[in-house]
């Protein structure tokens, strides 16, 4: 066992001391151009991940030996197609190259996809703007030489008037002569101004006057800067700002933007249109000079794949499969960590158990800290397996067609097409499905993901759903004559879950998360193979970071949840020798002895959780339940499957889980305070419902708290979902009864 | 013959056009033309995903995926070779 997850390094980590005086160096490209690789290549084994300050866009940084005396820090910017801002998040970019919310950078790394040549100088040009020293790297060579284009290398340079390299990085073919240039960029002098898209000029007038009124507030932008940040707001900031729009600009530069605008629109000029159409007009005369096409040397690779991935009939076998794998490697391969983790953290256990003496404090390490360290860790196999599948399907081209074949169910409701890898993982848990919706570039297309995806119905939901449905439908004749009446409520559950998601999302997106009208603008690559090594850094970091930021939370919530469960002490009762917690539920420990157990459940019953539960029961009883239900449920919020292993506690039975008879037994013969059997049928189907739309799952709470930085967005989650789950058991329960069934 | 002046959604497969103009909001309009479909250039169609929508264009030697709805909202002269 290790000692635990204090023990990590925080994610901004100790810097080396070089770090600090090393000169800037950002990278910057379009999405599928190349980037991570090339910053892979460049930073060696030393990056880091963080977020942007103030923001939860994160943030790749690493240190790297460009030369002998050459050390530099390089940060990787967001992968986006331009610097104007879409969101909050996307104006890291900006303010990381103008050097507002940071240092300014010596030199920015631009990474341009030399097959799509027009579209990735677009986003160069808007860089070379701002008078930042630019280095260009030219990647995808290879598959622009095989597509029979040639580049003319130095006349590109000339035109651009910065350093262009061609480099294949995935061959290192081309890097000593990228860490040179970046050197020389970075020593150049500076005062030196870039070159500019040229604008009409009363166009140019306008941009000089807006200009103007940006210095007294940024008076660390150069002249360069000037301009370029005057034409990002123009293009930038809305008339009416939204909500989660573009930040920290002055209200005075707003309304001066909204007249400029004004003015241009009543003189019928469209600026958006004439900036754009004027960097474009430059880049394709720049093209135009610069690159050849001759015959392609092959028929595309990417042409034939798609003929088939993406065909009518072929191209949904296809999808299915893959889905279908996915699905079966989330659950099935993840399996075998899973119980070597929760073996490890039973053993854990009982080494403390029998190394010390009985008291609070060994309580406190088995049931809390163990446990938590235990629940935290119990994620990392699916959070991997996710990352790693998401990864390869991403590098290879696929995950982009996965959207663009979905899209049209997924749109209706609107999602977007690339909300779909994380839903279907949802199936499985939904703490790595949320985690997944980071493949989504849009803000608000993933905050709908995120906020949906808890509706469906995971893999710890299974075990209430078989204990309840064994309960309460072992006798009832088969549907039909057929079918077991238990696999058809089963079959109903999981049918439940995906419709709540996509009325939920329909509902958010026209509620919570109303805004512009939801659009896909997705690049479908060409096919390439992934890169091993950085496939796993990545993986490897989308672990670590799950463990430091949100297993801290979830270690500090099962401790909570321990001490609710555990306190305050019932006099009668000697502290349990048994092994308590959460991840006590899915060992395979013989059931403790029948005196243990009745402790155990005298002490649940005298906690502030056993009292919750009692003091809930009047709002419990319309639903069906009892105080009793109430307890589990309350226990439940640790994880889900633990509602098996807390009643098991309530009836004194001690350690359960799903299959234990005696449960069974004690629920089908529980009787509410009249006499009148507890578990029936409909108050099975009630929970069953109250399970699948609930947010009973601490984890996922804090997993969305670290994706969205706020723990506003978990309360609302928490909160529309727990008024979902009672308002649906309520209905299910109260209008059983009315038809008369029991 | 003069071009046959048209919304791209419209655009028969494999046919290239040139964009004219773009009318949207003004969110997809700036997005759009920043990802290259700027007035003059030229574009087809070269896909319609199985269920119908979204469609694969080609353009400035890159495929792009795009809904109908905003399709739609792209006014493009079909250019006959």
């Amino acid at each position: 066992m290790t000692p635990g997850v204090a023990a990590q390094p925080t994610l901004d980590g100790p810097r080396a001391p070089v770090a600090a005086t090393a000169p800037l160096v950002l990278v910057a490209g379009n999405p599928n151009s190349g980037k991570s690789t090339l910053f892979n290549a460049l930073s060696g084994a030393t990056a880091r991940v963080s977020n942007y300050p103030g923001t939860t866009v994160s943030r790749m940084s690493a240190t790297a030996r460009l030369e002998a005396d050459g050390v530099v820090e390089l940060v990787d910017l967001p992968g986006t197609y331009s610097l104007s801002a879409r969101s909050q998040d996307e104006q890291v970019a900006v303010e990381a190259v103008l050097g507002l919310s940071s240092r300014r950078p010596d030199a920015v790394l631009v990474v341009a996809d030399a097959t799509a040549l027009g579209r990735s100088l677009y986003f160069a040009c808007e860089i070379v703007e701002t008078g930042v020293p630019v280095v260009i790297a030219l990647s995808m060579m290879d598959e622009a030489r095989a597509q029979g284009l040639t580049v003319d290398v130095p006349r590109l340079r000339e035109s651009l008037g910065v350093e262009v390299v061609p480099v294949v990085a995935r061959h290192g073919a081309g890097l000593a002569q990228l860490r040179g240039a970046l050197m020389r960029a970075i020593r150049a002098p500076g005062g030196r101004r870039n070159q500019q898209a040229p604008l009409p000029a009363d166009l140019e007038a306008v941009v000089a006057s807006l200009s103007a009124h940006l210095s007294p507030v940024w008076p660390a932008l150069t002249p360069d800067g000037r301009r370029a940040f005057a034409l990002w707001l123009l293009l930038s900031l809305d008339d009416e700002p939204l909500p989660g729009g573009v930040r920290g600009i002055p209200a005075a530069i707003t309304r001066e933007v909204a007249r400029v605008r004004r003015d241009a629109s009543t003189a019928g000029r469209d600026l958006d249109h004439d900036i754009i159409t004027g960097r474009y007009a430059r880049i394709d005369a720049i093209v135009g000079r610069a690159v050849s096409a001759g015959p392609a040397d092959r028929r595309s690779w990417t042409g034939r794949i798609d003929a088939v991935l993406t065909h009518k009939v072929g191209g949904i076998v296809v999808f299915v499969t893959v889905m279908l794998g996915l699905f079966q490697a989330l659950f099935t391969w993840s399996e075998p960590a899973i119980g070597f983790i929760e073996s490890q953290v039973a053993a854990a256990q009982d080494v403390v158990l029998s190394s010390m003496p009985p008291g609070p404090l060994r309580e406190l390490l088995t049931g809390g800290v163990i446990a938590g360290v235990g629940n935290v860790i119990v994620f990392v196999p699916q959070i991997a397996l996710l990352f790693l599948f998401i990864g390869v399907m991403e590098d290879l081209g696929y995950l982009a067609r996965v959207a663009f074949v979905i899209d049209r169910v997924m749109g209706r409701v609107g999602l977007h097409g690339k909300s779909f890898v994380p839903m279907l993982s949802g199936f499985s848990c939904a703490i790595p499905a949320i985690m997944a919706t980071r493949t989504l570039d849009n803000r608000t297309d993933r905050m709908l993901t995120m906020l949906v995806l808890p509706l469906m119905s995971c893999s710890a939901r299974l075990p209430i759903y078989l204990l309840v449905i064994a309960t309460v439908f072992s006798s009832t004749p088969p549907v039909l004559g057929i079918l077991s009446a238990g696999a058809v409520a089963l079959f109903a559950m999981y049918f439940l879950s995906v419709v709540a998601a996509l009325a939920a999302a329909a509902v958010l997106r026209r509620t919570v998360l109303r805004g512009p009208r939801p659009t896909l603008m997705l690049e479908l690559p060409p096919y390439r193979l992934p890169v091993p090594r950085v496939l796993l850094r990545n993986t490897w970091h989308q672990v670590r970071s799950f463990l430091v930021d949100a297993g801290t939370i979830i270690l500090a919530l099962t401790i909570v949840m321990w001490a609710l469960l555990s306190y305050p002490r019932h006099p009668a009762v000697e502290p349990a020798g048994a092994r308590p917690g959460a991840l006590a539920a899915a060992s395979e420990e013989a059931p403790a002895d029948a005196l243990a157990g009745r402790d155990r459940g005298a002490q649940l019953r005298y906690s502030l959780a056993g009292r919750f539960g009692r003091l809930l029961e009047p709002t419990l009883e319309p639903l069906g339940f009892d105080w009793r239900i109430g307890v589990g449920i309350f226990g439940a919020f640790a994880a889900r499957e633990v509602f098996v292993s807390t009643m098991g506690m309530v009836f004194d039975l001690g350690d359960t889980d799903e299959r234990s008879e005696p449960l069974r037994d004690a629920l089908k013969s529980a009787t509410r305070r009249d006499g009148s059997p507890l578990m029936t049928p409909l108050t099975g189907i009630a929970l069953m419902v109250f399970f699948v739309l609930a947010c009973q799952c601490m984890s996922t709470l804090a997993v969305v708290r670290r994706e969205t930085g706020s723990w506003g967005w978990p309360a609302f989650m928490f909160a529309y979902q727990t008024m979902l789950a009672y308002g649906a058991a309520l209905i299910v329960y109260q209008g059983g009864r009315a038809l008369g069934w029991s | 013959m003069p071009d046959r002046r048209t919304s791209l959604d419209q655009l028969p497969l494999g046919i290239p056009a040139i964009v004219r103009r773009v009318r949207s909001t003004r969110a997809i309009a700036r997005r759009l033309m920043e990802l290259g479909l700027v007035p003059g250039t030229s574009v087809t169609v070269t896909r319609i995903a199985p269920l119908g929508d979204p469609l694969e264009l080609r353009v400035r030697n890159y495929a792009l995926s795009i809904r109908r709805s905003e399709a739609l909202s792209i006014e493009v002269d079909e250019t006959r070779a």
